[in-house]
């Protein structure tokens, strides 16, 4: 995720000083992972020396954390342009489930094995994200969702696999 | 063959199972116990053997050969008159499909087991409504099947399926026919009657999201059966 473009987009709707920032993006992005108070004034910095926010005013007292921050009109562009550009998609490759059960299979081990365990550790944290969902408020539930289908879709995978490991292992020792 | 004791404190268990349909081994050895209140899914590919295996421990269908336990009681010591009254008054099913009565009402449906176990129908009435509000389709009683949603269909037979407050709900793909959002919501409040109810739930199932709303899972393959708890 881009920080610096989160942090812009949360300027969008009024100038803030930096803890009101990371204070925003905390409670709408960063449920397991909250803004260090350096990343928000390096990435101010950053953004500053860009032209994409400005300093709106500073409080009495000094020091970095008094600035109030404003988006400029090059920042706006810069949020529009980010937002219309859509994400890559992530096409995870380099399977570590896949090198160990080709391993299995090259050793005369237990692929299947291998694949009920892992089953066992994604349902594990399928189950925890679940309860978390039951607890949580929407915004909760939709992020919970997304780790969820990420997880079924490894597990689709897992299922497939399972299926033809008599044919990969005849694949892989051919 | 020698058989491992059932799990203490197990509600239902099952050692050593082994069911054939003429060529075909459905269950082979398989294994199983459930705790009241707990719920386990039975996972695996089609064909593996969970449904032979749920069906077993419903007294559905008999094994082969094997023990299924059920309170301490074996079974297959019982004549079929006393299988049918355990299957009436201490387990609830729901299935993926075709469950409900069309000619009754919703709630006549809900109500339907109590009222075949001699309950006066007022009284059953009133149990399955307060049955309807806890699965949030009471507004529903007086519809028929035909009239509702699949969605709303599959959480009146959960309804009906708990009435009697069963100790053991067998669970055979309660979500299969329903989109995500229905089908998470029926887990939802299934899952919240069950346990409020202290009833152990046997969830058999494909699907992973619908097996993260159980304590753990067991995983049928060529008619075997794996308790992950125990193995990992």
């Amino acid at each position: 995720m881009s920080i610096g473009h989160t942090l812009l987009g949360l300027l969008e709707s009024g100038p803030r000083h930096g803890y009101d920032l990371k204070r925003a993006f905390d409670e709408k992005f960063g449920h397991d992972r909250p803004l260090h108070y350096g990343q928000v004034y390096s990435t101010m910095s950053r953004l500053l020396k860009h032209g994409l926010v400005e300093v709106d005013g500073i409080e009495a007292g000094g020091g970095p954390e008094r600035k109030r921050y404003a988006i400029t009109e090059a920042g706006i562009t810069d949020v529009e342009r980010w937002l219309a550009t859509p994400e890559k998609p992530e096409p995870y490759l380099q399977s570590a489930l896949y090198t160990k059960v080709v391993l299995a299979l090259l050793t005369h081990r237990d692929a299947a094995d291998i694949l009920d365990t892992q089953r066992s550790e994604h349902l594990r944290s399928m189950r925890i994200l679940t309860e978390r969902k039951r607890k949580g408020d929407l915004a909760d539930q939709l992020i919970c969702d997304h780790a969820l289908f990420h997880l079924e879709a490894d597990l689709r995978w897992l299922e497939l696999t399972a299926a033809r490991l008599d044919k990969l292992r005849a694949a892989v020792t051919a | 063959m020698t058989r491992t004791a059932p799990p203490a404190g197990s509600l239902l268990a099952a050692q050593d199972l082994h069911k054939t349909y003429g060529p075909t081994t459905a269950l082979d050895g398989a294994e199983f116990s459930i705790h009241p209140g707990e719920v386990v899914a039975v996972m695996g590919p089609s064909g593996s053997g969970k449904s032979t295996l749920l069906h077993c421990l419903a007294g559905i269908v008999t094994p082969d050969s094997g023990s299924i336990t059920y309170d301490g009681r074996e079974l297959a010591t019982m004549g079929d008159a006393q299988r049918s009254a355990l299957r009436r008054s201490e387990f609830g099913f729901v299935f993926q499909f075709g469950q409900l009565v069309p000619e009754l009402t919703c709630v006549e449906n809900v109500a339907l087991p109590l009222r075949l176990n001699g309950t006066a129908r007022k009284e059953a009435e009133r149990t399955a409504l307060a049955w309807m509000e806890r699965l949030e389709v009471d507004d529903l009683a007086r519809k028929r099947p035909g009239e509702v949603s699949g969605g709303q269909g599959q959480r009146v037979a959960v309804a009906r399926a708990l009435v009697t407050d069963p100790r053991v709900l067998f669970a055979d793909e309660p979500t299969g026919a329903l989109d995500s959002l229905n089908g998470e919501r029926v887990m939802e409040l299934l899952t919240e009657a069950a346990r409020s109810a202290h009833a152990a739930v046997v969830l058999v199932t494909h699907e992973a999201r619908v097996a993260a709303y159980s304590d753990r899972e067991i995983v049928v393959r060529d008619g075997k059966s794996r308790d992950m708890e125990r193995v990992v």
